[in-house]
């Protein structure tokens, strides 16, 4: 199965947002590299705002993740409570 | 006492629909196809614009507000790399070669990337589109400007910095970064949108952004890691945006299917020939590595594109036509183009130099089926010839590629001994080619790419009629400042010095 990725700046309003992402796919390998962070997953990648909201302790908009976004692969389907990276493959 | 209120909010979906497709209207007073008139002519055939999807569903009032806020911490940290001798913490003065290449050949291409989305933006029917696209020409000139603002603080200190406007326009290296963007400004709106939005952006972006800024946070540059994630953050959103319009097109009619091959095929060679001048600046302008340009391609390349194309094979798509010819490359490209650059290094205005025996023993372990046989010993040579005093300088012109622009200085895809060159004649010129992928090009628009203006015929004509010198003042390249060896440069001895001053208190 293909890989999809997303790909955070290394800093502290990304920290708690990687730690819901680890919680939330826990097939996710995450790779920390020189002033980046790149999250791999096999088939999908799900970010969910209830868990990022659980570890900020406030309310996140999940478009907030825009501002420290590096990059992704996959197509991208978001709605008000998720983002979603997938292969149709 | 007053009740607080909480206002209700709109939903991702309706607030993307009310603020953004709600904007469009018929027109009455003249016929789409009047308004419209660039469209057509291409071959794509779109039934419903409607099934346009933006998947982000980034309204103006967001963008404008996270654009804020990514500008906020731009220029904090830019303030704060002015304010503290930022440009003494670098690992090395070698590294600004890789910037100067950044700010005279990519950053105005961000440019010219803005007046093309500013085009198509209104050349779309669609306002899912229309809208994106306008996102997106704000996107990449601020991405120019940032950029040429966060690399105006190495300008104070160091040369190579001061004209990239005329070295844009004018000097060689140069030339190909721009005949990538002047070929698809000058493209139909589609095939606009395949070149920068799929090409560059999707395949290609992730090779030259995220590991060559990791690689500058890793050398200690703190200003240029900012502007390139300022812009990379924008550049999930382009990409997101590409695939988007590939995917719309596929689905749209089946016989869009052999045009967007097409396009993906030219592209993305003309892409890859671009990133030529990113494997050198990975793998011998950083002075401390995060990884090689083999490393990169097999994680962004190979791993990540790999999946794209098996993803776009329900459509009919076929991995690009130089594929193949891409992954023969990858183990060579940034040697046989870091000894270009050396050779010819009087004439760039960024220096280049001969790697240390460190350097070369990295590349080794990187590249072991290539380096030490086939480079190693072209190195040595060249650093023999350098200890007598007779550094090698080759004068000579460099034959470019009539496509890409390169010198062709590329092997043959299957024998790494032997220099590639391709001919056509056409109505009674011939021209050359590095690569098949690149002779193909231009056979399938002749028309097109016979006009292209080559920076070394331009050698002979008016105001320069062949004279170094006089070539050397058209660029703006001042000589022995701007170019040659790094080895006794002025950015050498004032890195040098000016760091023993920051360190001491002398």
């Amino acid at each position: 199965m293909s890989t999809v990725f997303i790909a955070l700046q290394t800093n502290e309003d990304t920290r708690p947002i990687i730690e819901a992402i680890e919680i939330d796919n826990p097939h996710a390998v995450v790779h920390r590299q020189p002033a980046m962070v790149k999250i791999d997953a096999e088939g999908t990648l799900v970010i969910r705002k209830a868990t990022i909201e659980e570890q900020v302790g406030r309310d996140f908009d999940l478009q907030e993740l825009h501002i420290n976004l590096i990059s992704l692969t996959g197509h991208v389907s978001e709605d008000d409570d998720t983002l979603t990276l997938s292969w149709n493959s | 006492m007053d009740m607080k209120v909480t206002k209700k909010k709109l939903g991702l979906k309706e607030k993307y629909k009310l603020m953004t497709r709600d904007l469009g209207w018929e027109p009455t007073y003249h016929s789409k196809d009047e308004v419209f008139p660039y469209v057509g002519y291409e071959g794509i055939k779109i039934h419903d614009w409607d099934k346009w999807e933006d998947p982000f569903r980034l309204t103006m009032d967001s963008y404008w507000k996270y654009q804020a806020e990514k500008e906020r911490k731009f220029y904090a940290i830019i303030d704060a790399h002015a304010q503290n001798n930022g440009h003494l913490n670098l690992t090395d003065a070698r590294y600004l070669s890789a910037l100067k290449i950044f700010l005279q050949a990519i950053s105005p291409g961000e440019y010219a990337a803005h007046k093309g989305f500013a085009r198509v933006g209104r050349e779309f029917p669609g306002v899912g589109t229309q809208v994106a696209c306008q996102m997106q020409a704000i996107d990449e000139i601020r991405h120019a400007q940032t950029q040429i603002h966060a690399m105006s603080n190495y300008n104070r200190y160091y040369n190579g910095f001061h004209a990239f406007a005329d070295t844009r326009d004018r000097i060689w290296y140069t030339s190909v970064a721009r005949s990538f963007f002047d070929d698809s400004m000058s493209a139909g709106p589609f095939e606009f949108m395949i070149a920068i939005g799929f090409s560059f952006e999707y395949v290609l972006t992730n090779l030259l952004f995220v590991p060559f800024m990791s690689g500058a946070a890793y050398n200690g540059d703190m200003a240029t890691v900012t502007f390139g994630f300022s812009a990379q953050s924008d550049e999930a959103r382009h990409m997101t945006l590409g695939l988007e319009c590939i995917k719309f097109m596929l689905e749209q009619d089946p016989d869009n299917l052999p045009i967007v091959q097409e396009w993906i095929d030219k592209w993305f060679w003309r892409g890859f020939r671009v990133l030529g001048l990113v494997s050198t600046m990975m793998d011998y302008m950083l002075p401390k590595r995060v990884m090689s340009w083999r490393e990169a391609w097999n994680i962004y390349g190979i791993e990540n594109g790999g999946a794209l194309f098996k993803d776009l094979a329900r459509y009919g798509i076929k991995p690009p036509r130089g594929w193949d010819d891409a992954e023969k490359a990858i183990d060579h490209m940034s040697h046989q183009f870091m000894l270009g650059l050396y050779q010819w290094s009087f004439g760039t205005a960024f220096h280049s130099w001969i790697p240390s025996e460190d350097d070369m023993n990295w590349l080794s372990a990187k590249y072991p089926d290539t380096f030490d046989t086939y480079y190693r010993p072209r190195w040595k040579h060249i650093k023999k010839l350098a200890d007598a005093g007779t550094q090698f300088k080759n004068y000579g012109l460099a034959k470019l590629c009539q496509t890409c622009q390169l010198p062709c200085v590329f092997t043959e895809p299957d024998d790494p001994t032997l220099t590639c060159h391709r001919e056509t004649v056409h109505e009674g010129e011939t021209y050359h080619f590095c690569s098949d992928g690149c002779q193909h090009i231009f056979e399938n628009e002749p028309e097109k790419y016979v006009q292209a203006w080559l920076p070394m015929p331009q050698l002979f004509q008016d105001p320069i009629n062949g004279d170094l010198g006089e070539w050397m003042k058209w660029v703006s390249l001042l000589d022995g400042k701007d170019n040659g060896d790094y080895a006794g440069s002025e950015d050498q001895k004032n890195f040098e010095a000016w760091r023993g001053l920051a360190t001491t208190n002398q």
